[in-house]
């Protein structure tokens, strides 16, 4: 019954997707968002020092005898050496002309206003700059003058500081993709565990477990578990509507065959002609095979109910099977069958008295009716390892080659079956039993050849 | 081998080029095979210092030549900037002028593993390589100090020029800092890192004292007895002086010893930066082995030494220098300079 599944998608991997999708999104926006504040730092704090050493220049500017003199300090271009190995720029210039340093050097030719350093990015000398421009104003000669000192570095050292800053930022968007990924892959999971875990308890079950579903589930699954719960009732129920029904129906038809069937037997012996007395035989043989069925039918439905609600009793098998063997005594002696019973002790298991009488009489009743004349049915209990075992032997030609496990499914019947009155049903239900007491039905050819041996497994106590 | 190979050819072709060019030649000789590829070097180094390293160079590079061309190192800073011709090695003393080259960008930048065993502060932006390191030192008369006088700072020299003005008088020298880059350079060092150094000035000044052109000049001038004490002279030349050792004393000051680093930039102009780049290497491995090359002709860079305990500390490297290459600082520090030398 394991039919292809019309499979869509997968949840976990859907889940996945998504969760590795955001964490991949997140990794983008945190890299991006850290590149740009460590840039903006850097930059920042690179401006600082090239105003920080344009500051010092412009302090050290003075008017000395009507001319502006400027006196750089060692440690306005030397800071810059501290910071990195860029090459630097400085330019001093008044309204009249560049007084001293890079008189080329491309920086606002325009009035800068007083504390109002100006920034400015240029190619110069084959180079990218970063320049600052600071003003001051002096008096020189009676006039204000506005000195403006520019100092410019290149930007090899930050680059190499961005790159570095960059590799950074790469390696912590990566670190945090990757931390994500995995508990992305570890959420997933987890999440649907409790599917997974009611599937297996689902699968689990035995063929004939139609309980409700009563563990734990997360809300989100509470809805498919009612309606397979409700759905697992209503095939209980139907199941046993029909039941019931072929119950009833066996019921009904064998109460009537029976009346026929003794109105037949008074109709042979009165009826004289040779042909009229075959056609009664013929029609009392049809009558117990529709008796027989009808039987097995009930009795079938009788274990499927039984096993249904198992009642488990100290049940002794040895003295089960040797009163079936005496009970059945008549009618093997009526084909001259010798039905011959041992026991090596008593084996007691828990179970259903009655369903376990049932499947012994039926693989007995199996035996006896397929045996010829003079022949020896044997049966036999036996405690092997920890199962509990009852053995019938016969001599009735066994299976050639046959599919013994396809003997005990529903109304199949063996090749030998020939004239034999049977419905197919007896085997189905030996195993029934055998498997709702957690055992299981053995058919083989016996030792000797010469027939079937059927053995019901059961697991000690 | 080596001898038989720059033997070859050296010729001297001191000036030839000089009126040509608008800078001032001292020498000029080619080294190696007449017909090799030459390497255009112009130095402040006197070629018979790096005759060694030069030989083994061309070892290495039999199909390679060196003209090399000597001139103080304002007029090496003017044939780069000049640009007539095309050299492809700057070595210089002058730190200064060698980082305002690469500052400008004359040079060319160079990483290999050679110059990676150059210390952190004997390189710039890897355009300045730095292969030599060499003291500023005082240059004494052994016969004047026998006497045993304590000379060890310049607190010392100060007292003692202070103490007997009459002997010492026009018998001091030190570097005439508009004359040479390299004085200048230990000049503006020595008032950067202390004020002791104007006092001395002051003092020297009172003195009327003798200013030169070069450290070697200074040293014989000692060794000859015709000035007593010199200042700021280059003590790797004048250790190196064998035949002057018993005449001279040479004496690194433990207030402090700025340590002058000899370095070579690879310009942009040359036509063989391959080469360039080799000699390059070859002067950075030979300095900066350890130990240094057997024909590595100064004293082995106390590498070690050098750290900020030691009175002795290499100049550093860096966009500082140009402070004092500024017009207006110069022309400054010029006036004042010349005012406390030049009093009397």
């Amino acid at each position: 019954m394991s039919a292809a599944v019309n499979v869509s998608g997968s949840l976990r991997r859907r889940l996945l997707l998504q969760l590795v999708g955001s964490a991949a999104l997140l990794a983008a926006v945190l890299f991006f968002a850290v590149l740009g504040f460590v840039r903006t730092v850097a930059e920042e704090s690179h401006d600082r020092i090239l105003l920080a050493s344009a500051t010092s220049i412009l302090d050290s500017v003075s008017v000395q005898a009507g001319e502006i003199t400027a006196d750089i300090p060692y440690a306005a271009l030397s800071m810059l050496g501290n910071v990195s190995d860029d090459r630097v720029f400085y330019r001093i210039a008044s309204p009249a002309g560049v007084l001293t340093g890079y008189a080329d050097l491309p920086v606002a030719e325009e009035p800068v206003q007083p504390r109002q350093p100006l920034f400015e990015t240029a190619a110069y000398k084959g180079e990218a700059i970063r320049a600052v421009t600071v003003s001051r104003r002096l008096a020189a000669q009676g006039a204000p003058v506005a000195v403006q000192v520019s100092v410019a570095q290149t930007r090899t050292g930050q680059a190499a500081l961005l790159e570095q800053l960059f590799r950074s930022a790469l390696f912590l968007g990566v670190g945090f993709f990757v931390l994500a990924s995995g508990l992305a892959v570890w959420a997933a999971q987890s999440s649907i565990t409790p599917l997974r875990s009611l599937t297996e308890a689902i699968s689990r079950r035995g063929p004939k477990d139609l309980r409700p579903v009563t563990r734990p589930v997360p809300a989100e699954m509470s809805p498919l578990v009612l309606s397979l719960n409700s759905f697992i009732r209503r095939l209980q129920a139907s199941l046993a509507r029909s039941e019931d029904f072929i119950a009833e129906a066996a019921h009904r038809v064998r109460t009537p065959l029976a009346t026929v069937r003794a109105q037949a037997e008074v109709t042979l012996m009165r009826v004289e002609n040779e042909d009229n007395r075959a056609s009664l035989r013929e029609m009392i043989r049809a009558i117990d095979e529709s008796s027989r069925a009808a039987g097995q039918l009930l009795d079938h439905a009788m274990v499927s109910f039984r096993t249904d609600s198992l009642e488990r009793q100290e049940v002794n098998l040895t003295a089960l099977a040797r009163d079936l063997a005496e009970r059945l005594q008549p009618v093997a002696e009526l084909k001259d069958i010798g039905l011959h019973f041992q026991s090596d002790g008593d084996v007691s298991i828990k179970g259903d008295a009655i369903l376990l009488q049932n499947a012994v009489r039926n693989i007995l009743d199996n035996a006896i009716k397929y045996s010829g004349r003079d022949r020896t049915v044997r049966v036999r209990t036996v405690r092997n390892g920890g199962w509990g075992n009852i053995e019938v032997e016969d001599e009735a030609g066994g299976f050639a080659g046959e599919d013994t496990e396809a003997l005990t499914r529903r109304f199949v019947r063996g090749a030998n079956a020939g004239e034999t009155i049977g419905s197919g049903l007896g085997l189905t239900i030996a195993r029934e039993v055998a498997e709702a007491h957690g055992g299981r039905l053995i058919i083989e050819n016996s030792q000797t050849g010469a027939g079937a041996c059927v053995t019901l497994c059961f697991p000690l106590c | 081998m080596r001898h038989a190979l720059f033997s070859a050819l050296l010729t001297l072709l001191a000036f030839a080029a000089a009126a040509a060019a608008g800078f001032e030649v001292e020498e000029r000789h080619w080294i190696g095979p007449e017909d090799g590829t030459p390497l255009r070097v112009i130095s402040t180094t006197d070629t018979a210092i790096l005759e060694p390293l030069i030989g083994s160079f061309l070892e290495e590079h039999p199909e390679a030549a060196i003209e090399y061309t000597v001139a103080n190192s304002s007029e090496v800073m003017k044939a780069v900037l000049e640009g007539q011709e095309p050299f492809d090695v700057a070595l210089s003393s002058a730190m200064d002028l060698q980082t305002k080259l690469a500052n400008d960008g004359f040079t060319r930048p160079h990483r290999s593993a050679a110059t990676a065993l150059i210390p952190e502060w004997g390189e710039w932006r890897s355009h300045v390589f730095a292969f030599s390191l060499e003291p500023a030192s005082i240059v004494v008369s052994a016969a004047a100090f026998s006497g045993g006088e304590a000379l060890r700072t310049r607190q010392d020299l100060i007292s003692l020029l202070r103490a007997e003005p009459e002997r010492f008088r026009g018998k001091v020298g030190t570097y005439d800092v508009s004359l040479s880059g390299l004085g200048y350079l230990f000049a503006t060092q020595d008032a950067r890192t202390s004020e002791t150094y104007w006092r001395l000035m002051e003092v020297i000044g009172s003195l009327d004292p003798q200013l030169f052109c070069c450290s070697s000049s200074m040293i014989e001038s000692v060794a000859s007895g015709e000035i007593l004490v010199a200042y700021n002279v280059l003590g790797s030349y004048a250790r190196a002086r064998r035949d002057l050792a018993d005449k001279i004393i040479v004496i690194d000051p433990e207030d402090y010893t700025h340590l002058m680093m000899r370095s070579a930039v690879l310009l942009k102009g040359g036509r063989q930066p391959g080469l360039a780049r080799s000699f390059a290497d070859h002067l950075a491995a030979a300095a900066w082995s350890q130990p240094p090359a057997a024909n590595y002709p100064f004293a082995q860079p106390p590498v070690a030494f050098v750290d900020s305990a030691s009175p002795k500390r290499p100049i550093q490297l860096g966009p500082g220098l140009l402070v004092y290459l500024d017009a207006e600082k110069r022309r400054r520090f010029m006036a004042e300079w010349f005012s406390a030398v030049r009093k009397h």
